[in-house]
């Protein structure tokens, strides 16, 4: 689904390259957690998959095509296969949850119908049936995390990005979201999701990709945040039939409490 | 949808600055002012041109008895010096020049010039014996009249001969000289306009980042995410052509047709019908501003 093939980028104005001979392959359905410092290059690989920025070297393939060679009136259509999630949100303060979810597919030239249709259903995947009237300031931040997600998934693309989707949520309020990560990778979705947040990767125990100045040093199929708190997991705990998730040790937000 | 989603898109960003909405809107209305004059005026003088170069023709002045030019000595111009003039109007030299040769009385002159000074003072002190006759004559080729002016400089009862174009020369340069100033005007103050869309884009296309952020996410074509942008600036710069074209209507309905035609009636004027001849241009040049405008600023300011 996305393959990256020793793709190096150094942004303009600067020497040290955000990524380095970065080699990676991410099948179809998969959960992957970017993890690493701040800086290490998670945001840069996310920006190259969507096509945000093009690689300095190497080939960034998405669904079977490479990016770099899309004109740029495609990029669209490629935008159009993934749904992005960032830790702020990103909702239009001025337009309600049915409203902010609807414009993702007004601005494709969706059908009134369509979106008649499709918004509820997305909405109460999500947990937020019945509150579609709402405006993102009278939602709580787990919620508008929701809207962001129903945002993004509305248009059923295959892959989906997060940018630390849980960085400005509490521990109990991250476990749901992450649930309902779980749930829309289970439609075969490959999730893409950097992270800070230690309990939440190491209590999922999905494949982690761990980047470091650029590189990457470390890609687990069934890791922790750190190598120091990877135990030993046996094939089948990692199984997608795998029931729901609860936090195995505080996160790191819960300790600084 | 995606029709009304402009439209909605299009009415928000324009709500959103007002202010500076309505400054593009004064701003091309008086640049569009600017060079709708400068095209009107030069109607005005192809109209004349048109109009006079016609009629042009050079008039040779025969002598009267208060004539006081050398050639005039002999007092009132004779029956044999008159003939001779004509004669020399019809010699093989001039004939390639001249298209055709009309005699004016004193009467006929004193009745063109009642017609023309109708209620002055000077048409009612005039008398038909102050007037000349003359010789009208019409050159094939206008701008040949040196040569007629020159053949009878000098001959014994001839006053004068007046070129008609020198007359109306004057005419012509104060016009062209206005179409110049109207023009130079028109340069300033389209590109005030063009800097004044350029930055009303700006700051509205910086006002909803959000939004263009989160369509160029979800798949929206460039061309969506631009639209609205363009076409607000397009729409700001039309409604002020249509204003420049109301002024400009209103000027010459009322300022020339209205009045001008009566207090100076020397020729014809340009009439509404050729305010609706520069109003098409007017509209291009303000969407073409616009869009111009818009498009640099967007390549710059609006990422796709």
């Amino acid at each position: 689904m996305i393959r990256f093939e020793s793709v190096s980028k150094t942004y303009p104005r600067s020497k040290r390259p955000a990524l380095r001979s970065v080699n990676l392959d991410v099948e179809r359905g998969e959960f992957v957690f970017l993890v690493g410092a701040s800086g290490s290059g998670k945001s840069t690989l996310l920006r190259l998959v969507l096509r945000e920025d093009v690689a300095t070297r190497g080939s960034v393939h998405v669904a079977g095509r490479d990016v770099a060679r899309l004109s740029s009136w495609k990029v669209p259509h490629l935008r159009r296969q993934m749904g992005v999630v960032f830790q702020d949100f990103r909702l239009l303060p001025g337009k309600n949850v049915f409203d902010n979810v609807a414009f993702a597919l007004q601005v494709i030239g969706k059908s009134r119908h369509h979106i008649a249709q499709v918004v509820p259903e997305t909405l109460e995947l999500v947990g937020l049936a019945g509150k579609e009237r709402r405006l993102p300031h009278e939602l709580s931040g787990g919620e508008q995390q929701r809207v962001a997600i129903a945002r993004a998934f509305v248009n059923r693309p295959a892959i989906l990005l997060a940018d630390e989707p849980t960085g400005n949520l509490d521990p109990e309020t991250s476990a749901g979201i992450m649930r309902l990560l779980e749930r829309i990778n289970r439609t075969s979705t490959t999730i893409l999701m950097a992270t800070h947040d230690t309990g939440t990767v190491d209590a999922l125990r999905k494949r982690v990709v761990q980047l470091e100045s650029g590189v990457v040093v470390r890609d687990e199929a069934a890791g922790g945040y750190s190598t120091g708190a990877l135990r030993a997991v046996d094939e089948a705990d990692r199984s997608p039939a795998d029931p729901g998730w609860a936090p195995a040790r505080p996160s790191t937000a819960e300790v600084w409490r | 949808m995606r029709v009304r989603f402009l439209a909605s898109e299009i009415l928000s960003g324009l709500r959103r600055n007002t202010a500076m909405t309505v400054s593009v809107v004064l701003v091309t209305f008086v640049s569009l002012v600017f060079v709708g004059a400068g095209a009107l005026l030069q109607l005005q003088v192809d109209q004349m041109k048109d109009y006079w170069y016609d009629r042009v023709q050079v008039s040779v002045f025969l002598c009267t008895a208060d004539s006081e030019a050398p050639t005039c000595t002999s007092g009132e111009v004779t029956p044999s010096q008159r003939d001779a003039v004509l004669a020399e109007l019809e010699s093989p030299t001039l004939a390639p020049y001249v298209e055709s040769v009309q005699f004016e009385s004193k009467a006929d002159a004193y009745a063109r010039f009642q017609e023309q000074f109708a209620g002055s003072a000077i048409a009612e002190s005039a008398t038909e014996d102050q007037l000349n006759e003359s010789f009208r004559v019409k050159l094939t080729d206008p701008t040949k009249y040196d040569v007629v002016t020159q053949f009878f400089a000098g001959t014994p009862g001839v006053e004068q001969v007046q070129d008609q174009r020198r007359v109306l020369d004057p005419f012509f340069t104060v016009l062209n000289v206005a179409t110049a100033v109207a023009g130079g005007f028109a340069l300033v103050m389209i590109v005030a306009a063009a800097l004044l869309i350029a930055t009303t884009i700006r700051l509205s296309a910086f006002s909803r980042r959000r939004e263009t952020g989160i369509m160029r996410l979800v798949g929206a074509s460039k061309l969506l995410i631009q639209l609205p942008f363009l076409l607000e600036g397009v729409l700001a710069a039309v409604v002020g052509a249509a204003l420049a074209v109301g002024a400009l209507y209103a000027a010459v309905r009322f300022g020339v047709q209205g009045w001008l035609v009566e207090a100076l009636p020397l020729f014809g004027y340009v009439g509404t019908h050729q305010v609706w001849l520069v109003a098409p241009v007017l509209v291009a040049v303000a969407v073409l501003l616009a869009g111009t405008a818009s498009v640099t600023t967007l390549s710059r300011y609006l990422r796709v």
